[in-house]
């Protein structure tokens, strides 16, 4: 079986906590690096570590060289149409926040509107807030149902003609639910406003391609795909990022400069001032190629799998309660347990050498909509196994007796 | 080895369970409310104060064990105190939980919280309801911890 050895190319989870053998059931908020991710970095600074885009030396050629084929890998992996559409970032958090400085900040008057929905990270409401507080612009909510289920006959009832912006997760971090994102951009393209999508939690667990959901702006972040913080992509339609100005000012992102008069640099670059992560990025393409080789598809059978078994073994438990029910769910699964506040179930889980989050995971609107202070959290990866899953049900079964 | 058991004492357990003092408090005479936005704990301490004792206290509020029976624990501890007694247990109670320093007096049954300062992640459990009662006596409204 494929997924049996994969642990043993993930040091990490060789080691115990608490004396017992790690198991690390957080990937929703990071992932593990695997040997080939480490070794990138590793190689980087030992071997081509130098500045990129203006070196004659052979350093510099390599650094660019690498830098400029990740592009072309992230570009491949996601089916952009060039590789001049992806841009690199510092996280998913970072491409919210230029598209709403670059692009919808310009578009923005009085009393306009933008569309978000009630399951989204706080990366995906914090920086529409401050656009429309600045712009004095408004931000609507998509409600969901019980289920975690955006409640889609709301985008109808909430476009209007001062809509000018739709920003929408992928798949939900607290819920775990897959959004229907092509019938979402589908809908935002019939009433010609332009769409985001955030897939800081999709990008790991599912096939994506750009031309086929024909979304104006995807992002995500290397570290929740295998690769190091700090690094993450924003994609986006050539000829909407070249009508848009800068984020930033700096060096890279330019084409010349006097006192009189800057010119810009051609897209990717003017997006990119400054240097930027370049080994981050660098292993940001190994992650992919790790991914690829191993076969998206077949992660997302191995997950889906996992989810399964997980979600029937907990629907067992009286007490415990699922929080987010969606039809279609990415490996992430948050639930209750009843009289037990998620931060023992988090502490009792860690003197197990079981690591989960417990917490709002930065969804209160998400946590509001349930009346509940926190879930705690199981999220999979690739290297997870049914075994972790037991493990997982042991413990949980422990916080029942301890607190009964 | 962290083993919950030194966390999670039968006392501890109990007062999570059963937490003594959880009610309103009318004609209380200082009030506040402790929140901590990162986990969601709400506890708020109210007291009714007569010539700088602490005559009645009782608190509300909801979140994890450890800051619920902290904050009974709380209020069977410093019912009858004086002030200036009790702002010398919670220093010495904040000692305890974050292993700064030697206590200088008897914490009693607050000594069953020493186990919190293998927990740092646990800290502010325990000292939750603390923060919210020295508010009180500050007259403060509110008082939030992260």
């Amino acid at each position: 079986m494929l997924f049996e050895n994969i642990k043993e190319n993930f040091p990490i989870l060789e080691q115990k906590i608490n004396g017992k053998n790690l198991v690390y059931l957080d990937s929703a908020a990071t992932t593990q690096k695997p040997n080939e991710v480490i070794d990138s970095l590793n190689n980087y600074y030992k071997n081509n570590n130098s500045n990129i885009h203006r070196g004659i030396h052979t350093l510099s050629q390599r650094a660019t060289e690498d830098y400029e084929n990740t592009r072309e890998i992230i570009a491949n992996f996601i089916g952009a149409t060039s590789s001049k559409e992806i841009i690199f970032v510092r996280g998913a958090t970072e491409a919210i926040n230029l598209i709403a400085n670059s692009y919808v900040k310009p578009l923005l008057n009085e009393n306009d509107e933008i569309i978000i929905s009630q399951m989204e990270h706080h990366a995906n409401i914090v920086p529409w807030q401050m656009v429309c507080e600045e712009k004095k612009a408004k931000l609507k909510i998509i409600p969901i149902d019980n289920n975690g289920e955006l409640i889609l006959k709301e985008f109808n009832n909430k476009i209007n003609e001062r809509t000018k912006f739709i920003s929408i997760n992928h798949v939900s971090n607290s819920l775990g639910t897959i959004n229907p994102i092509k019938e979402i951009i589908q809908i935002a393209h019939q009433n010609n406003i332009k769409i985001m999508i955030d897939g800081a939690q999709a990008i790991q667990h599912l096939e994506i391609d750009m031309k086929e959901i024909n979304a104006d702006f995807y992002c995500f972040s290397g570290h929740k795909m295998y690769a190091p913080t700090g690094i993450g992509v924003l994609y986006g339609k050539m000829d909407l990022l070249e009508l848009m100005p800068p984020y930033q000012g700096g060096g890279d992102m330019i084409k010349s400069v006097t006192f009189e008069k800057t010119i810009y640099n051609d897209i990717p670059n003017k997006f990119e001032a400054g240097t930027p992560n370049i080994s981050g990025a660098i292993a940001l393409g190994k992650a992919i190629e790790y991914i690829s080789q191993i076969g998206i598809n077949n992660i997302n059978k191995h997950e889906t799998d996992l989810l399964n078994y997980a979600t029937s073994k907990l629907k067992q438990i009286d007490k415990v309660r699922i929080i987010g029910e969606a039809k279609k769910k990415a490996a992430v699964i948050s639930f209750i347990i009843e009289g037990i506040h998620p931060h023992d179930i988090g502490t009792i889980m860690d003197s197990y050498g079981i690591a989960i989050r417990a917490g709002h995971h930065c969804t209160q609107p998400v946590m509001d909509f349930y009346d509940i202070p926190a879930t705690a959290r199981a999220s999979f990866a690739i290297y997870n196994t049914k075994k972790d899953v037991d493990e997982l049900i042991k413990a949980i079964e422990k916080c029942i007796e301890v607190f009964a | 080895m962290n083993d919950w058991n030194e966390l999670y004492l039968e006392v501890i357990l109990d007062h999570n369970k059963n937490p003594r003092n959880n009610h309103e408090l009318e004609n209380h005479t200082h009030h506040a409310d402790g929140h901590n936005p990162l986990c969601g704990d709400r506890v708020s301490i109210n007291i009714i104060m007569d010539n700088e004792i602490i005559k009645e206290v009782s608190f509300t509020g909801s979140g994890c064990a450890i800051s619920t029976a902290s904050a009974s624990i709380l209020t069977e501890t410093i019912k009858n105190k004086k002030r200036s007694e009790v702002e010398k247990i919670f220093k010495d109670f904040h000692n305890l939980v974050t292993n700064k320093q030697e206590i200088k007096t008897k914490l009693g049954k607050l000594a069953i919280f020493e186990g919190v300062k293998k927990y740092p992640a646990r800290v502010k459990c325990a000292t939750l309801s603390w923060h919210a009662l020295m508010a009180a006596l500050e007259n403060k409204k509110e008082i939030i911890t992260e």
